[in-house]
């Protein structure tokens, strides 16, 4: 199934979007963090700032996250990982809200109580999870749900290459299958659990192979390109929709910050990361889409422009909006 | 001339009771199902789903894989969709296999939401010892459940108390951990306490959660108690009774939410206390009764210390005479109210 020109350009967009949000959190997130600003003989401080506690930024993943979310309506389910923000944008998510839950804010998603691991947007059927593979079984509760409830709808399970050494995800896939259940778990391997290189973690190359051991068909992208990504992902989706129950997804993918902002990545040859954004999936999709006369140099740097103003706009919202109560860490603990 | 006989109340045992809970909830709202390990045609190892798959089908009675974490991740991921899940860890023990989705995220996401996403769902599990099933298959844990925010904690200890305390878990918006002692199911492979098969009303009732029960009147002693221990409790107040010597015990019932005002009120009528746990003594169930009756002491005038009935800190021995050393019987709650009678506060 080739993708329409409308998908392409949506695709196109919402790349330059994560990035540009990713981009821009990286600068925020490092406010009040470093000297001369924090407590002497400190090289960093984690708590400060005006967005605390840890950072995992996605830029450089934008291919998996768009190429699968192409596919998905509204009532499908996503389910993300400690890494969420691209997932969360590329399903939806109300970006003021999600913004606003990173820098603790009462108009977060999560009124200030998850930040940037457990963002939660029930009206797109968002969730993400800070414990690696935990999300996958979930994801197969989300299918099942629509089976029982006679619907068409779908579950993905988003999560890295290092999480597939998690026993929640054999059990999840075994889940999946036994039940024939419409959900899709997409791996990316971003070739780093951490620090750890995948082949100093994982007993095979390719996760994909793992689906044959449950009996369900495993696919490789080796590219980390949005085209790929989106071939791979509408034929299992489709297959999901139909009844014929779940694939297994493996992305060969790049990241291009630290495990977390502020990591020193000492595990990682120097210069890789910038040798990565050699092959950056954003202008190779955008010189498709131009090549295809969907946009010229014109309508590109004004696609570019209305994004910046909504990633600012949604930074702006977070930054100014008021902080809850402290003493609202009592509510929420139950339903009423 | 004729009299007419009374109708004879029906008695159902704990397992019965549960089911017939599980089974009436399911007939009143679609969005419940069942999920565990032999929950189908097994009914459940412990009977709490006997009966109820022939009524409902596959569908809505699933047995799982042996995979805990997996179906208590998909019982979270259908529950977010809105169904209401009743998803049962065989043996309380069995949760170091899947506790990162129960603690992590079944009790948790509702607050990470800022209330924003609902997780309707009971989880059902068998607790106890008292079989000689060993140290990994007779535990209570309770404490641990109730030990994380985000968890209501039911632990009842009759056949009564067992249906409307689990219609009330099943209409519950928050996740539920419904744990039954295996010792008082009434099950026909187990000797059980006889008191716990009682009289259970044919139509559905719900009981209020956060309600603890004063199951007996004593003016001398407050028990207070849960589960199995109720049972023992109440054949230990018949002997100490003989020797003068008036029990009330106390059946918390819950504890999430824990009825707090009922056990200080004993306590300050009764003036001593003895908490009789079958879950480890350190840094659980009675050390937080106990604290609860030390910070009201500026209203409760105690006439001996608190005395604290448990598991002393060992894991559950196999052998007969270390199990039923190690696990409080009838004899050392008479012991332990007598010694409380006999102690004094200076």
């Amino acid at each position: 199934m080739d993708a329409t020109a409308e998908q392409l350009l949506w695709m196109y967009e919402k790349m330059i979007e994560i990035r540009e949000y990713e981009e821009t959190m990286a600068r925020v997130y490092l406010e009040g963090k470093l000297p001369p600003r924090i407590q002497k003989g400190l090289a960093f401080d984690i708590g400060a700032g005006p967005v605390p506690g840890e950072m995992h930024l996605a830029a450089g993943q934008e291919p998996v996250a768009v190429g699968v979310c192409a596919h998905l309506r509204r009532d499908d389910t996503v389910v993300g990982a400690h890494r969420p923000h691209h997932f969360a944008i590329a399903k939806g998510v109300d970006l003021d809200a999600m913004t606003a839950e990173m820098f603790g804010k009462d108009t977060g998603l999560g009124r200030g109580k998850g930040g940037h691991m457990h963002l939660f947007d029930p009206a797109v059927k968002f969730s993400c999870s800070g414990i690696v593979g935990a999300g996958a079984p979930q994801a197969c509760g989300a299918a099942l749900a629509a089976k029982k409830l006679g619907r068409d709808a779908v579950a993905v399970a988003f999560f890295g290459e290092g999480a597939a050494n998690q026993g929640a995800f054999h059990e999840a896939l075994n889940l999946a299958a036994l039940w024939k259940l419409p959900v899709i778990f997409v791996v990316e391997d971003n070739k780093y659990g951490i620090s750890v290189e995948k082949s100093a973690s994982t007993a095979i190359a390719s996760n994909a192979d793992r689906a044959a051991g449950y009996g369900m068909p495993g696919v490789l992208v080796e590219k980390n390109d949005a085209i790929a990504v989106f071939d791979a992902a509408g034929a299992a989706i489709a297959r999901a929709r139909r009844g014929e129950g779940p694939t297994l997804i493996e992305v060969k993918t790049d990241r291009y910050f630290g495990h977390f902002q502020g990591d020193p990545e000492t595990y990682r040859p120097k210069g890789e990361a910038k040798a990565l954004r050699q092959h950056d999936p954003i202008p190779a999709l955008g010189a498709l889409v131009r090549d295809l006369g969907l946009l010229d140099a014109n309508s590109d740097a004004a696609l570019r422009e209305r994004i910046v103003a909504r990633v600012q706009a949604a930074y702006d919202f977070g930054r100014n909006s008021p902080y809850p109560r402290p003493e609202d860490a009592l509510l929420h603990v139950f339903a009423e | 001339m004729t009299t007419a006989t009374p109708a004879k109340a029906r008695t159902l045992t704990m397992a019965q009771a549960i089911s017939e809970a599980t089974a009436q909830e399911m007939e009143r709202d679609p969005r419940v199902f069942v999920m565990g390990e032999d929950v189908g045609k097994y009914g459940g190892i412990f009977s709490a789903t006997t009966g109820l798959l022939d009524r409902f089908g596959p569908e809505r009675v699933m047995d799982t894989p042996i995979s805990e974490t997996g179906f208590m991740g998909a019982a979270l991921g259908a529950a977010a969709e809105g169904l209401r899940p009743i998803s049962e860890l065989m043996f309380v023990d069995f949760f170091g296999v899947c506790f990162d989705q129960i603690y992590n995220h079944i009790a948790k996401n509702h607050y990470m939401s800022g209330g924003a996403c609902k997780y309707p769902l009971v989880i059902t599990t068998g607790i106890g010892g008292g079989y000689n099933d060993a140290a990994q298959h007779s535990q209570c844990l309770y404490s641990i459940f109730a030990h994380v925010p985000g968890l209501k904690v039911v632990v009842p200890s009759n056949a009564y108390d067992a249906k409307g305390l689990m219609t009330t878990a099943i209409r519950d918006d928050n996740p539920v951990v419904f744990l039954y002692h295996k010792g008082i199911m009434g099950l026909s492979w187990m000797s059980y306490f006889e008191g716990s098969t009682n009289a259970v009303p044919e139509e559905p009732y719900a009981i209020p959660f956060g309600e603890a029960r004063v199951v007996r009147e004593g003016s001398d002693v407050t028990i207070v108690t849960l589960s199995q221990m109720v049972q023992k409790s109440l054949v230990a107040a018949e002997q100490l009774a003989a020797d003068g010597i008036s029990a009330e015990i106390v059946d918390l019932r819950t504890l999430v939410p824990l009825d707090r005002a009922t056990v200080l009120k004993s306590v300050a009528k009764t003036g001593r206390l003895l908490v009789a746990d079958e879950d480890y003594l350190s840094y659980g169930l009675s050390g937080e009764i106990a604290a609860l009756v030390a910070e009201h002491l500026d209203s409760i005038r105690l006439k001996a210390p608190v005395r604290r009935l448990a598991v002393p800190d060992v894991p559950i021995p196999f052998s007969r005479p270390l199990e039923q050393f190690a696990i409080p019987q009838v004899d050392n709650l008479v012991a332990s109210v007598r010694g409380l009678m006999n102690a004094k506060i200076y």
